[in-house]
């Protein structure tokens, strides 16, 4: 069985302008240690997807529809005040901006600290102070036992991040969301973190959710991909096919616009237009008006097609 | 280097030194820059490549007269300009335009892009309205702005088209340089090379000269000329594009190269990264700054500062050992 499962999942935003479709019927899985990357531009729905996983959507948004089974569970019936035992324990978020996601205020060790406890109150503070230091170590941030009692501000953005992902692995999770974990970090901070995610991943055994615009990052982390265009997933499969081997023409943009080191183009190849607003979606393909082999029949959503483990939403293949 | 290059803008030795309050009544000196120096020729694009906090935009700001060099000069033509002020400057400041990093907040929003636009044609020139609009016409068909939607505001388009507004802004005077700040940083991905492109469709119609300042190593290699790649605010290697990317001498740039996420490289392991982060442009250290996290460090890199060397083709790097 499939750690996570999500089923026709729906969130909706109910704003003044209109129904805003943020996520729209999509389904995917993953199974435990596996790395799923969810690839699109901003508004495509990406942080919806896991802002709904954790059921951490605010009014206007809501789940209308869809499962979300986790270990064997229906997330979207479980009420806030036992949810509040799932989130930080068995599901934990990374978000992207290390910068916000600590409490100024606190010192290091204790927003640590207070994670750990809140899940298990059994443990006395001494354990949780060696756990806590002991997790900073494996997330190599450099001398552990003096940034417990640092502030957030004496930290480097790459040293923050860091903290947010070990205060994320504390309680050792089942599942892990990674919302552009690295998007506010420099190249060579991310690719640290990039290594550290991976391996972690592995020693604890957690699936990873990796959330991010750059799909040239997602083919080197993930073990599936979905990639989501206006609220839809429109291909899903593993990293192998989706990436060596596009379908959907959005796709195959997304991978042909990436800059290469090792190429002689003298341009790069550019998708014409914009993505188009949630609240004005074109009838049919949403992606029709950029696509160069869209006509006639691209009036009608495509159907869902299976290719070998692939799912593609597109009348041109 | 062939002859045929005229140099527009001559950078040397420029510092840049900033007071920090540290604590409640300490202030410590911030080096932005130490001794930044470089050319720019004319039709040609420089691309200033680092991570944040490096001095690259603190570089522009200074060409731009929005910062005062504490030392060094910055020629441009005949003139020193690094320790003037736009106003100081007189019209050589038209000559020097800029796009910035966030098309969001580079747009007034309280104005129509039809009035941002003529705005600099109405303060440095004496065309009339019709003359005027009639420039912004044909400039908005070049940046690929329809010019019916001149009497929109900015929140009506996207980010990909404010770039584009900001562009034909930065333009319109036909200025002999244009800095470029982190243009496409805000942008998704597939509009990232639309802008790109059109970068360089201008830069050829028009014949400008580009500074281009990136974080990004990857996109340097379509648009540049010339390349220089900084390090806690001093230039580390400067190069045509080609020796650059063909054969990196700095250690920098090769850890720079190689972090970039490509589909058909593996993730980079441990190796590479094992040293940490840059060091605090406050206290500086007395030998190479990159030596904390340089895999080919030794005792000298601890105690000498490498000066730039040229290996005899115009390739400038500062590190001894390559």
């Amino acid at each position: 069985m499939a750690l996570l499962e999500v089923n026709n999942l729906k969130s909706y935003f109910f704003t003044k302008e209109g129904v805003v479709k943020a996520v729209d019927g999509n389904s995917f899985s993953i199974e435990k240690g596996e790395i799923l990357g969810i690839v699109g531009e901003s508004g495509a729905g990406k942080s919806v997807t896991g802002f709904s996983i954790l059921n951490l959507l605010d009014p206007p948004g809501k789940i209308v529809e869809g499962e979300i089974i986790f270990e064997g569970k229906d997330l979207t019936k479980v009420n806030e005040e036992a949810f509040e035992k799932i989130r930080g324990d068995k599901i934990a978020m990374v978000f992207q901006d290390p910068q916000t996601s600590l409490n100024p205020v606190m010192t290091i060790g204790r927003q640590l600290m207070e994670t750990m406890l809140y899940h298990n109150n059994s443990l006395s503070r001494e354990e949780v102070y060696h756990a806590s230091v002991a997790m900073l170590k494996r997330v190599e941030l450099p001398s552990a036992e003096k940034r417990m009692e640092s502030y957030p501000h004496q930290l480097s953005g790459g040293m923050k991040q860091r903290v947010v992902i070990a205060i994320a692995l504390l309680n050792n999770p089942k599942l892990l969301i990674a919302d552009e974990p690295t998007t506010a970090l420099d190249v060579t901070i991310q690719a640290q973190i990039l290594y550290l995610m991976k391996k972690l991943s592995s020693d604890f055994g957690s699936s990873l959710i990796f959330i991010t615009h750059d799909i040239a990052v997602v083919s080197q982390l993930c073990d599936k991909i979905a990639v989501m265009y206006a609220g839809r997933i429109v291909e899903y499969g593993s990293k192998d096919e989706i990436i060596f081997d596009p379908k959907h023409p959005y796709t195959k943009g997304l991978i042909a616009c990436l800059p290469t080191l090792n190429d002689n183009r003298e341009r790069l190849y550019q998708i014409p237009g914009v993505m188009p607003s949630l609240l004005n979606l074109p009838k049919g393909c949403y992606f029709k008006e950029r696509c160069e082999f869209a006509d006639e029949t691209c009036d009608v959503y495509p159907q869902k097609q299976i290719i070998g483990e692939r799912v593609v939403y597109c009348h041109k293949i | 280097m062939s002859q045929d290059l005229v140099k527009l803008l001559e950078v040397k030795g420029v510092e840049k030194v900033f007071k920090v309050r540290i604590g409640t009544f300490g202030k410590k000196d911030l080096h932005a820059l130490n001794g930044v120096s470089f050319d720019m020729f004319k039709g040609k694009t420089l691309s200033l490549v680092g991570e944040s906090g490096c001095g690259k935009t603190t570089i522009g700001k200074v060409i731009l007269g929005l910062y005062q060099a504490n030392s060094g000069s910055v020629l441009f033509g005949e003139r020193d300009i690094a320790k003037s002020t736009p106003k100081q400057r007189g019209v050589i400041q038209k000559e020097i335009q800029m796009i910035f990093q966030d098309p969001y907040s580079s747009l007034n929003p309280r104005k129509k892009i039809g009035t941002i636009l003529e705005q600099p044609l109405k303060i440095h020139t004496n065309m009339d309205h019709k003359e005027r609009m009639a420039v912004v016409h044909s400039l908005c068909s070049d940046v690929g702005i329809d010019p019916d939607y001149l009497d929109r505001y900015p929140h009506q388009f996207s980010g990909g088209q404010r770039q584009r507004i900001a562009i034909a802004r930065a333009i319109i005077l036909k200025p002999e340089l244009i800095l470029a700040d982190e243009p496409i940083s805000a942008l998704d991905v597939s509009i990232q090379a639309q802008i790109l492109n059109l970068m360089m469709d201008l830069q050829e119609k028009y014949h400008l000269t580009l500074l281009f300042i990136t974080h990004d190593i990857s996109v340097v290699k379509y648009i540049s000329d010339f390349v220089a790649v900084m390090y806690l605010g001093e230039i580390v290697e400067y190069a045509p594009k080609e020796a650059l990317f063909k054969s990196p001498r700095h250690p920098y740039t090769k850890m720079l190269l190689s972090t970039v996420p490509t589909i058909h490289t593996p993730l980079v392991t441990k190796s590479v990264l094992e040293n940490g982060e840059v060091q605090t442009p406050i206290d500086l250290p007395q030998g190479c700054f990159f030596a904390n996290r340089c895999e080919y460090r030794d005792e000298t890199c601890d105690t000498v500062h490498p000066d730039m060397v040229d290996n005899g083709e115009g390739h400038w790097a500062r590190c001894p050992k390559f």
